[in-house]
């Protein structure tokens, strides 16, 4: 009978390709909008994730999120290090520190730009923004002049002065702990922070920082190779940096997840973070630890930051516990979940009322052919194990095409500013909204059909 | 073919034996309740001969489709007897009555109920894979009842490619593929002209007689009624005479 229930689904293509668009619809929005809102999450705690090798982050016992920074007394180090079980400990300082620049675009391009770049870029003059957009919102908004082009000053032979909020790390002085792996630094060496009023800043930051000069990502026809050496280049003529009146000089440029405030990642020294911000009493933000060995055995990090915290008084969380700490505060005190959580809902509901409208009209539609079949001897259960075979193959289609449009989507939009993470725990989620939202639209088709009387066939 | 040459040929193939194959006793059947109560069968009594092609006429509403549902096996009675070749089908569970008619009934409907997006074989096919044979030796046996109808030319068309009259064939060869001993036929020929009628019935004729299956059928058209060998007349919810033609004799 499977053969007769898939001829019957597909030979009406309209209704077919209705249903399977409802559910790829909603498959699609469940799946994207979820990913948005996985990798918005991950961007909460990105200097968590970031920063590795450490087993315990100890912190003030106040502090809710990563950037609810509470800063402790620098004598808390001494005291954590001499914890029963404690390996090493570092610290970390983390911040914001504003980065003030003064250079001229013309001249940095001039030094880093490939030929025929520099060429395509002396011709173009970008005017303000002009697309379907932009003019829908003229349309709305007539007579309101478009905003100057922004870019417009960083292709002129002018000086160019920025001041960029940025996030700062300062690491150990000496381990280096909390710096970014020798596989994230895209220009530079990790030793290079030790030359004096050093930092390292990520890739996509630059272009916060060096606004025009497109050096946070290839040109179209350009290799990776010839995209470092380009790196390469403008890191020998990059304009020195003034934080806190003092100077700070890119010597590398290293690869960090993107934060969820967007801006550029510093990395430098913790004594000369120190010296990037304003004089503070209290300036050490936190403590990272690794925990000892026992008896050949590794200590458990649980059980080091339970002694912490009992002898210390200090806040102390495995990175893990402390990621999901940062995602459970913009959680429950953000509107993120519930705005995600109402777009997927919609989703969901129209997914459901497009294909449950439309399975159920086409079930509706072939009631005397179900009828028929009851009264030429098929079970009730046999028909409805073919619609349940007919809910399962739009089901599967629709959630295939939908995860794809997604997965596609995240895709085409990777390394852009739009927040994107697929976790594998999403696509059993989706996947169990397709089951349920084709569960819902067969229902009532099931029911119509198991009440139906063969007896229909004989009435004209 | 002419009218005349159909019901002579009808007529030759009149079988000589005719044992009852289905007893019907004191039946009846109403719908609705209080004031919309409607009386659709009073009492019917009547027996229908394996080997014969029995007719039940009569005015609109007065119980024909209901009597044939019931014999089908489709719709229950409120009281009384069926018995279909041997087997009570009144007392039957839903789930026996269902593989009874699997087995022993073939359906020619009115409005044909073909699956449009079937092929004839595929739509003639479906009592066989109801039946649990898988789709190619159903659709092989499909092929060669359509053959036997004049249809094989048309055995790949979907239904919206069929005539109205071989739309019905295509109904037949479905009633016929897995060889029922009952025929259950409601207005066949409603729906066609008189040529394509006669055509149909001769070949409804030619399935009770060269088998020994029953064949019922409900119609209005007294076009027909020269095929049956015994025609029911029924009002107000019972027989009320049974006519009996080409020799045989009355219930």
């Amino acid at each position: 009978m499977s053969w007769i229930a898939l001829k019957m689904l597909v030979g009406d293509t309209a209704k077919f390709l209705g249903i399977v668009l409802g559910l790829t619809f909603a498959s699609a929005l469940i799946t994207q909008q979820g990913s948005i809102f996985c990798g918005l999450m991950l961007r909460t705690c990105a200097q968590i994730t970031d920063i590795t090798g450490a087993d315990l982050w100890v912190m003030d016992p106040s502090v809710r999120f990563i950037d609810d920074v509470k800063p402790m007394l620098e004598s808390n180090l001494q005291r954590v290090r001499g914890v029963k079980g404690v390996k090493w400990a570092v610290p970390l300082y983390k911040g914001n520190g504003r980065a003030k620049l003064t250079f001229i675009p013309a001249a940095l391009k001039e030094a880093t730009y490939p030929e025929d770049e520099l060429v395509r870029d002396r011709r173009s003059r970008p005017g303000p923004p002009s697309n379907p957009f932009t003019k829908v919102l003229d349309l709305i908004v007539p007579g309101i002049d478009s905003p100057a082009p922004p870019p417009a000053r960083w292709y002129d032979p002018q000086i160019v002065n920025v001041i960029e909020q940025v996030i700062l790390i300062g690491v150990d002085d000496t381990a280096m702990v909390g710096a970014p792996p020798p596989d994230r630094i895209f220009v530079g060496e990790l030793t290079d922070l030790r030359r004096p009023d050093s930092v390292f800043v990520d890739r996509v930051g630059l272009r916060k920082l060096f606004p025009g000069c497109h050096l946070e990502s290839p040109f179209e026809n350009e290799t990776p190779a010839q995209y470092r050496e380009r790196l390469g280049k403008f890191i020998t003529a990059a304009p020195e940096i003034e934080m806190n009146d003092r100077r700070a000089v890119i010597v590398g440029v290293c690869e960090a997840t993107r934060t969820f405030q967007t801006f550029p990642v510093f990395y430098t020294t913790y004594s000369r973070a120190k010296q990037y911000v304003p004089q503070e009493r209290k300036v050490l933000s936190y403590i990272l630890v690794q925990t000892d060995e026992e008896a050949g055995r590794k200590i458990p990090p649980e059980a080091v930051a339970e002694r912490i915290q009992l002898q210390t008084g200090l806040g102390a969380r495995t990175s893990e516990k402390f990621m999901y700490k940062t995602i459970k505060y913009y959680l429950l005190y953000t509107g993120i979940p519930i705005n995600f959580g109402i777009t997927v809902f919609l989703g969901f509901l129209v997914g459901t009322a497009i294909a449950g409208q439309t399975f159920y009209n086409f079930t509706i539609e072939n009631l005397r052919q179900f009828g028929a079949l009851k009264a030429m001897g098929a079970s009730n259960l046999r028909i409805v194990g073919m619609i349940l075979l007919q809910a399962t193959v739009v089901g599967l289609l629709g959630y295939g095409l939908g995860v794809g449009i997604s997965t596609i989507f995240g895709w085409k939009t990777q390394g852009g500013e739009l927040a994107f993470y697929t976790p594998w725990q999403l696509l059993p989620t989706t996947a169990v909204a397709v089951i349920l939202i084709c569960v819902l639209a067969s229902l009532i088709s099931v029911q119509r059909v198991i009440r139906l009387e063969p007896a229909i066939v004989f009435r004209s | 073919m002419s009218e005349a040459r159909l019901i002579e040929q009808a007529e030759r193939a009149t079988p000589q034996q005719s044992p009852i194959a289905v007893r019907i006793r004191e039946l009846t059947k109403h719908f609705g309740s209080g004031d919309q109560r409607v009386q659709a069968l009073a009492g019917v009594n009547l027996d229908i001969h394996a080997g014969h092609m029995t007719l039940i006429v009569g005015p609109s509403g007065c119980g024909k489709t209901t009597l044939l549902s019931v014999i089908a096996g489709i719709l229950n009675a409120d009281s009384g007897e069926v018995n279909v070749f041997g087997q009570e089908i009144t007392a039957m569970s839903d789930r026996a009555k269902t593989n009874f008619r699997a087995v022993n009934i073939g359906f020619v409907f009115q409005q044909y109920n073909l699956l449009p997006a079937l092929s004839a074989a595929e739509n003639a096919a479906i009592p066989l894979v109801i039946a649990g044979w898988s789709k190619t030796p159903a659709v092989r046996r499909a092929r060669e009842v359509l053959e036997a109808l004049g249809m094989a030319n048309k055995a790949n068309r979907l239904p919206t490619e069929l005539s109205g009259g071989q739309m019905q064939r295509v109904a037949i060869a479905r009633a016929l593929v897995h060889e029922p001993r009952l025929l259950v036929c409601d207005e066949p020929t409603a729906a066609l002209d008189h040529e394509t009628g006669l055509t149909v019935m001769q070949l409804l004729r030619q399935a009770a007689v060269t088998r020994d299956r029953a064949v019922v059928v409900v119609t209005h058209d007294n076009r027909v009624f020269e095929f049956g060998d015994r025609i029911a007349h029924m009002d107000d919810g019972v027989v009320v005479s049974v006519e009996e033609r080409n020799g045989h004799a009355a219930a």
